[in-house]
């Protein structure tokens, strides 16, 4: 199977195998005109099997989103051809209007003009609480 | 500007400095009594109380302030779907600064992005309690004479608690503190208490059911009542509502010095005949909660002696 190299655009590496349609949803991809090719299940020495997202048009991505998705993704931006620029993403710190809080005493649940913000608790096992009651994501 | 939202909004130093500003008020109130002339604390209670609300009043008028406020959401706009960010940046013209309980959990932070004072958190929902905590801290130095080195005992509806929570946050910043909970096993005190307070910082605790095996232990013995208001099953509240009962026979083997703390109301667990026992804290709970509320509000406001 070929899918042509993109010539300016964002290739997403990296993606644990199976995350990439949640990924796709979550940027809005549907939603661009561009050229999109979502590979699944791509052999990978490093993590056995992993899906690849290329997106052919200089997009903003929300990193913020992507992090939180996966963060072992790697975004590379290709520019005229070449790759120009590459970063490695971590757990964001902070979230905002990414996910909503599940705990039905939250005013949040309520008062749906708030922005949801969670926050990271613990990096290591990739807990975020939300900033008005505290409760995990779930 | 500064808002009371999380007892750990304050420091350890702030928080013995509001200790210290009480001693001070207690042993000479004149000196305070027209420090906030001219200034208005709103209580904005979406949610019945008596202490709490009360002694936010009683604490600004014997500050020379005045107060305003509702003491329930059905006699504000609230009933016709005003939402509390809105309301609070209405108040937020008339008063200098607002207290406010609210039954879902987070309002009071909500309340504090869109605010033009500051806010203090008086109760929302079963999260937090920081000015209970502080009637609570003030509590423990003037009986124990000290903020460390003791055994506190928590007992009865840990889960949904806030007074406890705040408390377990507040005291584990100071040093040599042994937290013993006591619950029935549904309503233990949240995994993200412990995992994020006491773990983390390595703080020694324990769980038990029962209270009679860990009360030679304890300095300090905090109650609690199982509150209806937190479930959402009434069959459940009325299964756990009776789990733990303080009557003088669970005190005889609890140390001399005990002192038993309730963040009150109460509903039976604690017996009435205990009221008498120079081991009951309880009001004066109350008192010390108008006293540290008064060093609240000045450190807010910003006034000095």
């Amino acid at each position: 199977m070929k899918i042509d190299e993109i010539q300016n655009g964002i290739v997403l590496d990296h993606i644990k195998a199976g995350n990439s349609m949640k990924i796709y949803k979550y940027l809005d991809l549907d939603k661009l005109d561009c050229t999109v090719a979502l590979i699944r299940n791509v052999k990978s020495n490093k993590m056995g099997k992993k899906d690849i997202i290329k997106i052919d048009s200089p997009i903003k991505i929300n990193l913020e989103v992507l992090g939180y998705i996966d963060s072992g993704i790697t975004v590379n931006i290709i520019n005229n051809g070449v790759l120009c620029d590459k970063h490695k993403l971590e757990l964001p710190e902070k979230l905002t209007n990414v996910i909503r809080c599940k705990n039905p005493r939250c005013i949040t649940t309520v008062e749906s003009h708030l922005n949801s913000v969670f926050k990271l608790s613990d990096r290591e096992k990739g807990i975020y609480r939300c900033e008005y009651c505290e409760a995990e994501n779930s | 500007m500064r808002h009371l939202i999380d007892i750990t909004d304050l420091t350890v130093e702030e928080i013995n400095n509001l200790v210290t500003v009480s001693e001070n008020i207690i042993k000479d109130k004149s000196s305070f009594s027209e420090i906030c002339k001219g200034k208005k604390i709103a209580t904005l209670f979406y949610e019945p109380s008596t202490r709490t609300r009360l002694s936010f009043e009683a604490a600004m008028l014997e500050l020379g302030g005045n107060v305003l406020g509702f003491a329930s959401a059905d006699s504000s706009s609230v009933s016709k779907g005003e939402t509390v960010t809105d309301t609070v940046r209405t108040v937020g013209c008339y008063a200098d600064i607002i207290a406010m309980r609210h039954p879902k959990e987070g309002a009071p932070m909500a309340a504090s992005k869109y605010s033009p004072v500051p806010i203090i958190n008086s109760g929302d929902g079963g999260h937090n309690h920081p000015t209970q905590t502080l009637a609570d801290l003030l509590t423990i130095q003037l009986e124990k004479g000290r903020l460390d080195n003791f055994t506190i005992g928590f007992c009865g509806d840990l889960m949904f608690g806030r007074t406890v929570h705040s408390l377990i946050n507040a005291l584990s910043r100071y040093k040599n503190i042994n937290f013993v909970f006591i619950s029935p096993e549904e309503l233990k005190i949240p995994a993200y208490i412990k995992e994020d307070t006491l773990n983390k910082k390595g703080l020694p605790y324990k769980e038990v059911e029962r209270l009679e095996e860990v009360m030679p232990e304890l300095d300090i013995l905090y109650m609690t009542r199982v509150q209806r208001e937190r479930f959402f099953n009434e069959a459940d509240y009325i299964r756990l509502k009776d789990s733990y009962i303080l009557e003088p026979n669970k005190l005889i083997n609890a140390k001399k010095d005990l002192s038993i703390l309730h963040p009150l109301p109460r509903v039976n667990e604690i017996s009435h005949s205990i009221d008498d026992d120079p081991r009951a804290c309880y009001f004066k709970q109350v008192l010390n909660g108008k006293y540290i509320r008064m060093a609240l509000i000045m450190k807010l406001l910003e006034v000095q002696v």
